[in-house]
């Protein structure tokens, strides 16, 4: 018989999604805002059911729009409610007008994004574009591997977009079907150790006949620059926070997913890059070639806004090539986001390693082991003769086209 | 407050505003907040209310006041009101103080959804009948033959081809328990409706004819005079609806003809002056005949 | 003097009042205080909301400091006690 584990013990057979519902429960919002589509449309049911069998006493509101979705939250957060919503692809598309004022108002509304392509064409099906394309909104932005951490990093959410010092809302980004809609063994957030992780929200500015402050005022010239610089100075303090929180977390709940990057066998010759659920593939792809003598690791980027560069930096001048793998592309510069900025942040560093890139698992085409194996080899190839092509759509059956 | 000495109105939209002198909407915005008593949480999406009291730092407001942007008003106090729910606070009450552009058409689909959802919130629009902050284009409530900036009267053009959206009976039609229609050409009026609403449980909507002396282009101290006649002509009716039921409408005892109403402003007088303009005037005498008889208002 | 920023562009209530509208007028509201029978509808039909009673001198009166000379409170007087003159600086 197998020994079971402390761990284990605690572990229950969920779908990612519930993982994510069970989480925004323990961390007890005000007020949630739902609006169905795939693949999100199962983190609100489940957050409903709560409610209404009793055990989550929210506010939950069926609106009629994600655009209104978003917008209620804003007025909610404003009030000095602590807020919730999840939504996905065209959803996110639309709410894009809120995403930016919400950030510019600084409200710390945490938002789960089942991330699912864009149309057209229409595809319901995984990858990065949709929460990648919002990626100057002013949103924290991580990015999970797996169930566990896409319902664990809900209660950091809340840990760093409420601080003072932040204020700042927050995407946590969650592979859609891959993780949402698949049942992995999960210990559940914890209800007393999020109440110890996670203090009540106490806003600094909020609608209050009280103390009647205005949200949201006109700006000219003379002060718009400020009001995005602050921005800015948020998400530097946005960065630590987020390691805090995670070396907080790591010490009440015991478990580790990263902070802003996260590391494995990182030190090696080649760095694979990447971010959400492929990880765990790369993992196993990492365990196998190092059996075989292959001295390759992966750099796990978790927090995307804000950029990690100096993270980055540090973890890449051990490589000698990086290859980064990206589930969404820049069209007109056939190039991924995540291999763009990581470019960018090395250019006016000493470090001059070769820097690849790859697009795949567009519109959910499936990522197997032998394509990871493939751009590893391709990348070795690189580190031996150098860049001939510097991004590249891996996947391309160019006899359809 | 009324027509009392001794009793000052401190108007809780403070001075300093930017509004144009004779701003149909800052009288409005100041009689609807006398109405709306002092626990209160305003929103205003994006408009000319907006932009002329919060130029920042300088806030005319002397209540919460929220703006996000121009098509959410009735979402974001949505959510406003759901968030007081459930922090425990049941006395402060949620109102929208908005303009026609983001009632009628931008913001038309949150506010369908806010009073299917029957949040108590009270819904005010500041009708002026058309985008003014932008520059006087024409909005789903400008009515037939205002000429506006993307409405003009022209060679074929005798100004906007259609009439206004029956935004009151659309509430209605939604469920609103209290729905009214208003002008500041009636302050009394304004106040005693906003007040009625706010004290209704659920969503309601009133609307105030608030004409705008730089869109409709008539001397500033006309603003009420001109409100009053939209009245006295029949083309703004004042009602009250209450559970579906039209209950109250306000009586017009010498009824005037339009043209009173049109040639006071500038944005019709292209029906004075072309011969086309005859068939137009007598097609909105005939609007008029009609709310008559649909509210009985004689 | 810098104006500090605030985290959201948040501000306090009533701060438009630094901003002196009497400015923008051309025409003055000058009352016949012998005219007024203290109605109010001055105070209520102005859209800056500055006609206010005095009860120490029992006169209705702008405050000048913002009045922007719309002349609505002229308009409305039932005694035609306002008369609106042209501003001289």
């Amino acid at each position: 018989m197998m020994h079971k584990s402390p761990e284990m013990e605690r572990m229950s057979v969920v779908e990612g999604s519930y993982a994510v519902a069970h989480a925004v429960k323990t961390c007890r919002p005000d007020v949630i805002s739902a609006y169905p589509i795939t693949p999100q449309t199962h983190i609100v049911e489940y957050l409903s059911q709560f409610v209404a069998d009793g055990e989550l006493n929210s506010e939950y509101i069926n609106v009629e729009s994600e655009f209104s979705a978003l917008s209620a939250l804003v007025g909610a957060s404003a009030a000095g409610a602590r807020t919730y919503s999840a939504t996905t692809s065209q959803g996110l598309a639309l709410m894009n007008e809120v995403l930016f004022n919400a950030s510019g108002m600084r409200l710390p509304i945490v938002m789960t994004i089942v991330n699912r392509s864009l149309s057209a064409p229409i595809n319901i099906w995984n990858d990065h574009q949709d929460s990648i394309s919002a990626r100057d909104a002013g949103w924290i932005q991580l990015y999970v591997e797996d169930a566990q951490e896409a319902g664990d990093a809900i209660a950091q959410a809340y840990w760093v977009a409420e601080n003072h010092d932040v204020l700042l809302p927050t995407m946590v980004c969650m592979d859609g079907f891959i993780l949402s809609h698949t049942y992995e063994p999960v210990v559940l957030l914890e209800e007393e150790k999020t109440r110890e992780f996670l203090p009540p929200y106490e806003p600094l500015h909020k609608l209050d006949p009280a103390n009647p402050k205005a949200f949201g005022m006109f700006m000219g010239p003379e002060m718009y620059t400020e009001f995005r610089y602050m921005q800015e100075l948020a998400m530097d303090a946005a960065l630590p926070k987020i390691k805090e929180a995670a070396a907080l977390f790591k010490k009440i709940y015991g478990r580790w997913r990263g902070d802003v990057v996260d590391e494995y066998h990182a030190d090696a010759d080649v760095l694979l890059i990447a971010m959400g659920s492929v990880v765990g593939t790369i993992k196993d792809v990492i365990d196998e070639l190092r059996e075989e003598g292959v001295s390759v690791g992966l750099l796990k980027v978790r927090a995307f806004r804000p950029f990690p560069k100096q993270e980055i930096r540090e973890a890449i001048k051990r490589a000698k090539v990086v290859a980064v793998l990206d589930k969404d592309v820049s069209i007109g510069t056939r190039e991924g986001a995540l291999f763009s900025e990581i470019k960018a942040a090395l250019y006016n560093t000493p470090t001059r390693v070769p820097v690849v890139g790859y697009i795949l698992g567009l519109g959910g085409r499936d990522i197997p082991a032998a394509r990871i194996r493939q751009i590893v080899a391709d990348a070795e190839r690189v580190m031996e003769e150098g860049i001939k092509q510097e991004s590249t759509y891996i996947d391309v059956n160019e006899e359809a086209i | 407050m009324m027509a009392r000495k001794g009793t000052p109105l401190i108007s809780k939209l403070a001075p300093g505003h930017r509004g144009c002198a004779g701003c149909g909407a800052a009288l409005a915005a100041k009689l609807v907040l006398e109405g709306a008593g002092d626990d209160i949480i305003v929103c205003s999406p994006t408009g000319c209310l907006e932009v002329f009291t919060t130029p920042f730092p300088d806030n005319a407001w002397q209540v919460p006041w929220i703006h996000s942007l121009f098509e959410n008003a009735a979402a974001v106090a949505s959510g406003i009101e759901r968030a007081l729910r459930a922090m425990g606070n049941d006395h402060t009450k949620v109102m929208v103080i908005a303009g026609d552009g983001s009632t009628f058409d931008i913001g038309f689909g949150a506010i369908s959804g806010m009073w299917e959802r029957g949040h108590d919130v009270t819904y005010v629009c500041y009708d002026n009948e058309a985008y003014m902050n932008t520059g006087i284009q024409r909005s789903g409530s400008t009515p037939l033959c205002a000429a506006t900036t993307t409405s003009p009267a022209g060679r074929v053009s005798l100004g906007k081809p259609q009439n206004k959206k029956n935004m009151p009976e659309i509430a209605v039609a939604h469920g609103c328990p209290y729905v009214a229609t208003t002008s500041i050409g009636y302050p009394k009026d304004v106040i005693t409706k906003v007040r009625k609403a706010v004290h209704t449980e659920g969503p309601t909507y009133v609307q105030v004819h608030s004409p705008c002396c730089t869109g409709w282009y008539y001397d500033p101290s006309l603003t009420a005079e001109i409100a009053r006649l939209a009245v006295e002509t029949g083309l703004y009716p004042l009602v009250e609806f209450e559970n579906g039921v039209l209950t109250n409408v306000r009586k017009i005892h010498k009824r005037k003809p339009v043209e009173e109403y049109l040639k006071a402003q500038g944005r019709f007088k292209h029906l004075f002056k072309k011969e086309e303009g005859k068939e137009a005037l007598r097609r909105i005498q005939q609007i008029a005949d009609d709310n008559v008889k649909r509210y009985a208002l004689e | 003097m810098t104006i500090k920023a605030t985290v959201g562009a948040t501000c306090e209530p009533g701060t438009s009042r630094r901003n002196k509208t009497g400015a923008w007028r051309t025409f003055r509201p000058v009352y016949d205080h012998e005219k007024c029978v203290r109605c109010g509808m001055c105070e209520i039909y102005c859209p800056e909301g500055i006609i206010h009673y005095n009860e120490e001198k029992d006169i209705f009166e702008p405050d000048y400091e913002y009045c922007k000379g719309c002349g609505l409170c002229a308009r409305e007087c039932p005694k035609n006690a306002i008369e609106m003159v042209l501003e001289v600086r």
